[in-house]
């Protein structure tokens, strides 16, 4: 009695620091920010209480609706392609190649890197005139768009270079892959498999855990985008995101709202909202895992 | 034909009878093309920026843009590195990353072990509230956050950028545990009938034995740390607290026009994080590898 009593003291000690930063620094943030979304502050004067207003005024605000239009838009075409070319290259550097190695790091190499550089360098890639994106679209022929002077091209130049960066997710499909038995395929051999099958039947049950854990955190990335948005939206429009708000991410216009404009209250109620959002899709997701996660040993 | 090669069919062919072979080797030789193509497609951005950073004011605005400078303007370094002061963003970087380092390795540790380690009641609540805590969008706490730090009079100062470190982060908590986990606990036993009192045990005994995994969580705080933004546009209002990514950032801002200048210092920007990468390559995948798919 007295040995258990001493192990958990001691594991409330090691947590501990935890413990305090979890209730100071997102429990506490996390309720306050509940509670300012009802009221009106801009950090100089004391919190206002002013109920729902906030989330009516949410309602009928243009920048909100953008900004839900922006990150859907991007967050639909990028997750999913992304998602797709990681994999594809996983499966490719799979195959016992040769320089595996070398390919491995020439393709992660883009994702460890600072996203303001990373953005900066894209901006000019994409430059309509001197960019070398356009030039190779010429050479082929390819319509040649204006990336991020014109907003219809705002949200697939985020995109196209969102591609740049899938490194991480690569390196995770390719541990998941690495993991799948031998003998699962050697028995689907037998069967006489095609490799298309040998991919739907086993590849893909055996990496879906891996497949569920990317498709979330790439769900709550792509709903928290902000630095790039920001470095690049700078140099377009008169608030820097994107010409006619093309480039309004929900996470940049929390921070226009919030630190920019000092409507701090008025920017935890669209934080909120998010929350919601975020919440939404990721039960939505977690709930449809059961028809397509397989965890070894569960079913059968 | 190498001995690999070879050996690579002899392992392949009972799987694939007769027309396997052919088939075998026109598929290796997608493969390779597939590779070697989207090997040159992530390579090119990388290739352009270094040749952006050599042109002159001149010729990085030629139409159509040429591949190579005629001129090799190794000057756009020294000019990019002195418009703005770039030494002192790096140091701010470098003492925010390095504290950030220290404080998610030493706060990781205990926190991991704990939840790895010993029976208390509400553990495993708490390490599920820990683990739905990576899935709340920092914006939600954004503005408390700034708050908090605004009224203890933190604003302006590296603390609310170094500070939180010190209180474990989800993720390198995360990974940490799995590693504890995997280490039997017979080991501790044995020190602990030696006498060694738990906090002992821990360092001299069980850290040793994590030293890859708390490598990974070190060179991904250094990664985060480095690379933030966010945090640092927030807090930090004097130029000379500026981190190198604020700096980059106004960089741009300033000479927005001057793309080889900016180039150059994108370049610079970047170095460090390569660096570290060719160093510790290793490191960072296993840490990916083990979040990744032990998830």
């Amino acid at each position: 009695m007295k040995m258990k009593h001493r192990e958990a003291l001691l594991g409330y000690a090691y947590i501990s620091p935890w413990l305090i930063g979890f209730v100071v620094l997102t429990l506490g943030p996390f309720v306050a920010s509940f509670y300012l979304g009802f009221t009106q502050y801009n950090l100089l004067t004391a919190p206002k209480f002013i109920g729902l207003q906030n989330y009516i005024h949410i309602l009928k605000d243009h920048d909100f609706w953008q900004s839900l239009y922006v990150t859907f838009y991007y967050a639909i075409f990028s997750v999913p392609l992304d998602l797709l070319v990681a994999l594809v290259l996983a499966i490719l550097l799979n195959q016992k190649v040769r320089f595996m190695r070398l390919f491995r790091t020439i393709f992660y190499l883009p994702a460890i890197l600072p996203p303001v550089a990373v953005a900066i360098l894209w901006n000019w890639i994409l430059n309509p005139q001197y960019g070398i994106l356009n030039r190779f679209l010429g050479i082929l022929h390819l319509p040649q768009p204006q990336w991020l002077v014109t907003p219809q091209w705002t949200v697939p130049s985020f995109i196209v270079m969102s591609v740049w960066g899938v490194g991480t997710w690569m390196i995770t499909f390719l541990a998941g892959l690495q993991d799948v038995p031998r003998s699962l395929y050697e028995a689907a051999v037998i069967d006489g498999a095609s490799v298309w099958k040998k991919f739907w039947y086993v590849t893909l049950p055996m990496i879906s855990p891996v497949l569920f854990f990317n498709l979330i955190m790439g769900l709550i990335g792509a709903f928290s985008y902000f630095t790039q948005a920001f470095v690049m939206g700078a140099g377009y429009g008169g608030r820097g995101a994107g010409i006619n708000n093309a480039g309004l991410f929900y996470a940049l216009n929390i921070y226009i709202q919030g630190f920019t404009e000092l409507n701090m209250g008025y920017a935890s109620a669209l934080a909120w909202v998010l929350f919601f959002i975020v919440l939404l899709l990721t039960l939505l997701v977690f709930k449809s895992s059961s028809l397509w996660v397989y965890y070894g040993g569960e079913k059968e | 034909m190498t001995p690999q090669r070879l050996k690579l069919h002899a392992k392949a062919l009972p799987m694939k009878p007769s027309s396997g072979r052919v088939g075998t080797r026109v598929s290796r030789l997608v493969v390779y093309l597939l590779l070697i193509g989207t090997s040159i497609c992530f390579l090119i951005p990388f290739v352009w920026l270094i040749l952006s950073a050599l042109k002159s004011s001149d010729e990085i605005f030629v139409f159509p843009p040429v591949w190579l400078p005629k001129h090799w303007e190794w000057g756009n370094f020294g000019k990019a590195l002195t418009a703005l002061p770039f030494a002192r963003y790096a140091l701010n970087s470098i003492i925010i990353a390095v504290v950030n380092v220290i404080g998610n390795v030493v706060s990781c540790a205990f926190v991991a072990y704990g939840f790895a380690r010993f029976r208390f009641p509400g553990r495993r609540i708490l390490f599920m509230v820990l683990l739905a805590t990576m899935m709340i969008p920092n914006q939600v706490l954004l503005v408390p956050q700034f708050i908090l730090f605004h009224d203890l009079g933190w604003i302006n100062t590296l603390l609310p950028l170094t500070v939180p470190a010190f209180f474990g982060s989800a993720f390198y908590v995360f990974l940490l545990r799995q590693f504890f986990m995997t280490i039997p606990p017979e080991l501790e036993e044995a020190a602990m009938l030696d006498g060694a009192g738990s906090l002992r045990t821990f360092f001299t005994v069980v850290l040793p034995l994590v030293k890859p995994a708390l490598t990974a969580v070190a060179i991904f705080s250094f990664q985060g740390a480095w690379n933030d933004f966010l945090a640092p546009l927030i807090y930090l209002n004097d130029p000379s607290k500026f981190t190198l990514q604020l700096g980059l950032s106004q960089f741009q801002g300033t000479f927005h026009t001057e793309w080889n200048l900016i180039m150059a210092a994108t370049v610079v920007v970047m170095l460090p994080m390569l660096v570290i990468f060719f160093a510790a390559q290793r490191y960072f995948i296993e840490g990916i590898t083990l979040t990744g798919t032990k998830g």
